[in-house]
């Protein structure tokens, strides 16, 4: 008979289901297609986490040529719209209301001191700490302009003495330091976890909500049928939402793709089947979209988005902090995503992920499968 | 008829969920080629029972044999010969008609020649042919219910499971389903019916009723209803003098229960008992009517609940102090949304002192007309008086004088019996002596003392309802809304509830008050049918039934006359203007 086996008529007659219903209801469609582009446009363009055209106050209590070529050196970097003040009272109140992220006072006899090799001149840099990753980003960037008056000046006057050590900053993998680079391919991570744990989490709802599930039970659909007619269905769509992310993140985010599209797929492909099965393993505790929501939330956006390492860098994390982030799945994705986009096929990194996605998967879509019962129990 | 195989036998059933027995040893057997009705109120154990029958659930303890296989061991044996329909008729609403049949084909493996000639059948068996390609969301409550029935029926099962098919539903489609349901019965299918609704019971072939998880009774409802034979009267009684008058007979030794209806008293006499003397009921003389039994005459009389007369004194809602005007003034009131015109163009009044019962299928507009009386929605055109202030001028006065009393019964379910009714009194600006006063006579009143320090989220259904009712009334408002109070309530708290309304009502509260149950539209003093939007028929619940009097219908029900009317109205309309 066509109805038996795992690819028959039932399964067929599920699969149309999921599809034409995902057609039908906008919010699966705004889930899987639209929401990456929001997530990425605001998330994207919203935490840069760069310094740009930050405005830097210089106090310069006593304007010369010195005082000026410091301005100037200020001025010339892409990373500073300095503003000028005269007094330092002048510099503090703009602090205080925001106009500025920080300023360096330059005292009167700034110009004297410098040019006299036996006191040295002092120069004060005053940063708004609040935002604790700002201020320091803001002070690495004024004392790197700092550095390169100085440095300047060196060689301008070609002293004699020239000096013992030369530093050349290279950053690797993200030369231009953009926060994009480092942040869409983590976005894809948490776009992919929405996909698959909290719309499977939802649908299995929604049909538990309406009455609908019961109906299935009740018919001669094996659950295996049921709930692999959901899995496919939502994994298509989750690999349409991979597409959109990832062509948003090269096309308009201009994030470079080092690495290789069939790996890429490869790895996405086993992150996705471990979200689905998080989402199925969801459905069996929740029976309502409500409660279904709230866990997808708890136990797989959040930690995707807090302890993936892709808002904070897990290395940076206390020890047992960094011993909770492995049971996530979504670090070693967001690690491969990562090193795809900004490094390349880099085997020795991707392996161990690949190998721990696919731990993750066998486990969760064994115990889904498990817990999965024609019951209502 | 020689008795036909059972379908299903159960043998000492018991399903715990927890701490709750939801079954408790249940023995009984379900024929083939008959209706069993499957009675009682909601937790009772109607889809506890039918989950067990479908092999959704295990049981405890005792069996279950489903057409000749045991319903743990050997679930797949007979699970293509059970057709189910759960609550709310699992349908898919993103689903087009068509869809949801070829998904249910698909799900029994149909091939495409049965598929189709099953198809063509059964569309045309319900009506439903011409909506083939609307999405089953956008279907009328009846019309979603003939097509969960379609899906399953499309297997030919020869055991058909309905769990509340006719909840929420209109009587006309009511009507409907029992024709479709009583020729499957006829082709030998075993068919289980649940209802809250005791009145369906007497159209079953068999009835098992349940309450709290034991099976009360079972067999036929006539025999059940015939022990009643000679016991059951109908007393007329100017206006007026009903509520008084039910009161004095349901404390009369000799009477088993006393209900209104239709501006009777209706009688049932406990067993051998002697008819009472009906000036005593304050009659004038009129000789009692002798009636024929109900079933849930018999369901009362067979749980011998003394029915404690409601006391009601103490209310000073100072009724009657505006003249002698209406109490509530519905004046063309028009509410669209969007396109869609939810209530069109409605209009009536009622007298102070009276139950107005608004009756209607599911989305008619009767919520909507509701909720523009009691100022929670902004009428789009026309007015409304309530308690003789303006709404559209002076709404925070006239909620004043307004009480409501929702569907959900809107209770802090985690705060005590006592803080529900001090927060409820807070929010009607009561303070001082007059507070404490209202709090001690809603709790003597409403016989809530035992609980007052229980959270009001674990009590049972009918104490949540009187706590819900005496919030409602604790700033002593001249108008009542109630907002199908009695949904999912069971009938014996349900009838002790409209004692109270009755009370109320004699103490000049006007009560508003929507409901789908039929036998409690008997209650009000005047009815208002809302059908699509509009306000299609007002009068007493007997002038209504006397319209439709006819030689085929000698003594026609309310129901009867409800689907008379919609029947009519439709009529009217379809050449005006039938697109769909």
């Amino acid at each position: 008979m066509s109805g038996g086996g795992p690819f028959g008529r039932r399964f067929r007659g599920l699969l149309r289901k999921e599809f034409v219903q995902i057609v039908r209801d906008p919010s699966s469609i705004a889930i899987a297609l639209v929401m990456p582009v929001v997530l990425l446009i605001l998330i994207g363009y919203g935490i840069s986490l760069d310094a740009r055209d930050v405005r830097f106050g210089v106090v310069d209590e006593n304007r010369t040529v010195e005082s000026s070529g410091l301005y100037q050196s200020f001025a010339s970097t892409p990373y500073f719209r300095p503003v000028r003040f005269v007094d330092s009272r002048q510099a503090e109140a703009a602090l205080m209301r925001g106009d500025i992220a920080g300023y360096a006072v330059l005292r009167g006899d700034f110009s004297r001191k410098v040019v006299d090799p036996l006191r040295p001149a002092e120069i004060g840099i005053f940063v708004n700490g609040v935002d604790s990753n700002n201020a320091r980003i803001v002070e690495g960037y004024a004392l790197g302009a700092l550095a390169n008056w100085a440095q300047g000046r060196l060689s301008d006057r070609a002293q004699h003495a020239r000096p013992a050590v030369v530093l050349e900053h290279r950053y690797w993998f993200n030369p231009e330091l953009r926060s994009a680079n480092f942040i869409v391919p983590g976005l894809i991570a948490m776009v992919m976890t929405m996909i698959g744990a909290l719309l499977t989490a939802l649908v299995v709802a929604r049909e538990w909500e309406r009455g609908t599930m019961e109906a299935l039970m009740v018919s001669p659909a094996t659950m295996t049928e049921i709930m692999l007619g959901k899995l496919v269905a939502y994994f298509v769509l989750g690999m349409g939402g991979l597409a959109v992310s990832v062509g948003l993140g090269i096309f308009v985010f201009e994030v470079p793709f080092r690495g290789s599209f069939p790996v890429l797929i490869g790895i996405s492909a086993v992150f996705l089947v471990v979200s689905l099965a998080m989402g199925l393993l969801i459905s069996t505790v929740a029976r309502s979209q409500f409660v279904a929501a709230q866990l997808a939330f708890l136990i797989t956006f959040m930690p995707a988005l807090i302890l993936s390492g892709l808002m904070f860098d897990i290395e940076t994390m206390p020890a047992w902090i960094q011993a909770v982030t492995t049971v996530f799945a979504a670090r070693y994705y967001v690690s491969s995503l990562q090193t795809l986009f900004l490094a390349g096929d880099v085997w020795p990194i991707l392996l161990p992920n690949i190998a721990a996605l696919l731990a993750f998967a066998a486990v969760f879509l064994t115990v889904a499968i498990r817990r999965t019962r024609r019951s209502l129990e | 008829m020689a008795s036909p195989a059972p379908a299903v036998v159960l043998e000492g059933l018991t399903k715990r969920f927890g701490t709750v027995t939801a079954l408790d040893r249940v023995t009984a057997a379900i024929l083939a080629g008959q209706i069993t009705g499957l009675v009682g109120p909601d937790g009772a154990g109607k889809t506890t029972l039918l989950r067990l029958i479908a092999g959704l659930l295990k049981p405890d303890a005792g069996s279950i044999s489903v057409l000749g296989h045991d319903s743990v061991t050997d679930i797949g044996a007979y699970q293509r010969d059970i057709g189910y329909m759960p609550q709310r008729f699992g349908l898919y609403e993103d689903l087009t008609v068509d869809e949801n049949l070829n998904l249910h084909a698909d799900l029994h493996d149909l091939d495409e020649a049965t598929r189709e000639k099953r198809f063509a059948d059964l569309l045309s068996f319900t009506g439903l042919l011409p909506f083939k390609s609307r999405l089953a969301g956008q279907l009328s409550g009846g019309m979603k219910q003939k097509l969960g029935l379609a899906c399953a029926l499309l297997a030919r099962p020869r055991l058909l499971l309905l769990d509340e098919p006719s909840a929420g539903v209109d009587p006309a489609s009511r009507r409907e389903l029992w024709r479709i349901v009583r020729t499957m019965a006829g082709e030998g299918v075993a068919v289980v019916w649940s209802t809250a609704y005791l009145d369906e019971t007497e159209r079953c072939d068999s009835f098992l009723l349940f309450d709290g998880g034991r099976l009360l009774a079972s067999g036929a409802p006539a025999d059940f209803t015939g022990r009643l034979k000679d016991r059951t009267f109908l007393i007329d009684l100017p206006e007026g003098q009903r509520h008084e008058a039910q009161r004095v007979a349901a404390a009369h030794p000799d009477v088993a229960d006393a209900t209104i209806q239709s501006g009777s008293v209706r009688l049932v006499l406990k067993e051998g008992a002697m008819l009472p003397d009906p000036k005593i009921l304050g009659g004038d003389g009129t000789v009692p009517r002798p009636i024929r039994p109900r079933f849930e005459d018999a369901f009362v009389s067979l749980l011998q609940v003394e029915t404690k007369p409601a006391v009601m004194d103490g209310l000073h809602n100072g009724a009657g102090l505006e003249g002698n005007g209406a109490a509530i003034e519905a004046h063309e009131l028009t509410r669209d949304f969007g396109k869609f015109r939810a209530v069109d163009h409605v209009t009536f009044t009622v007298a102070p002192g009276e139950i107005f019962g608004l009756l209607g299928p599911n989305g008619a507009g009767k919520s909507t007309t509701f909720r523009m009386l009691c100022g929670l929605l902004e009428p789009s055109h026309g007015s409304a008086h309530v308690a003789g202030v303006d709404l559209g001028r002076a709404r925070a006065t006239a909620r004043e004088r307004i009480g409501y009393m929702s569907q959900r019964f809107s209770l802090y379910g985690n705060l005590s019996v006592r803080d529900n009714l001090d927060f409820f009194s807070g929010v009607y600006g009561l303070a001082g002596a007059r507070r404490r006063d209202r709090i001690a006579w809603t709790i003597d009143s409403f016989d809530l003392g035992a609980v007052v320090d229980a959270e009001a989220g674990g009590l049972p259904l009918g104490f949540k309802q009187r706590l819900a009712l005496g919030c409602a009334l604790l700033h002593e408002p001249r108008v009542l809304f109630l907002d199908e109070p009695t949904s999912g309530v069971d009938p014996l708290m349900r009838r002790a509830f409209w004692q109270r309304i009755g009370a109320l009502a004699d103490l000049g509260v006007t009560i508003l008050v929507t409901s789908h149950f039929m036998d409690e539209a008997e209650y009000c003093d005047r009815l208002g049918i809302v059908y699509a939007g509009r306000m299609i028929a007002t009068g007493r619940p007997d002038e209504l039934k006397r319209r439709f009097v006819s030689v085929a219908m000698p003594e026609p029900t309310l129901e009867d006359a409800f689907v008379a009317l919609i029947e009519s109205h439709d009529a009217e309309a379809r050449p005006a203007g039938d697109a769909s």
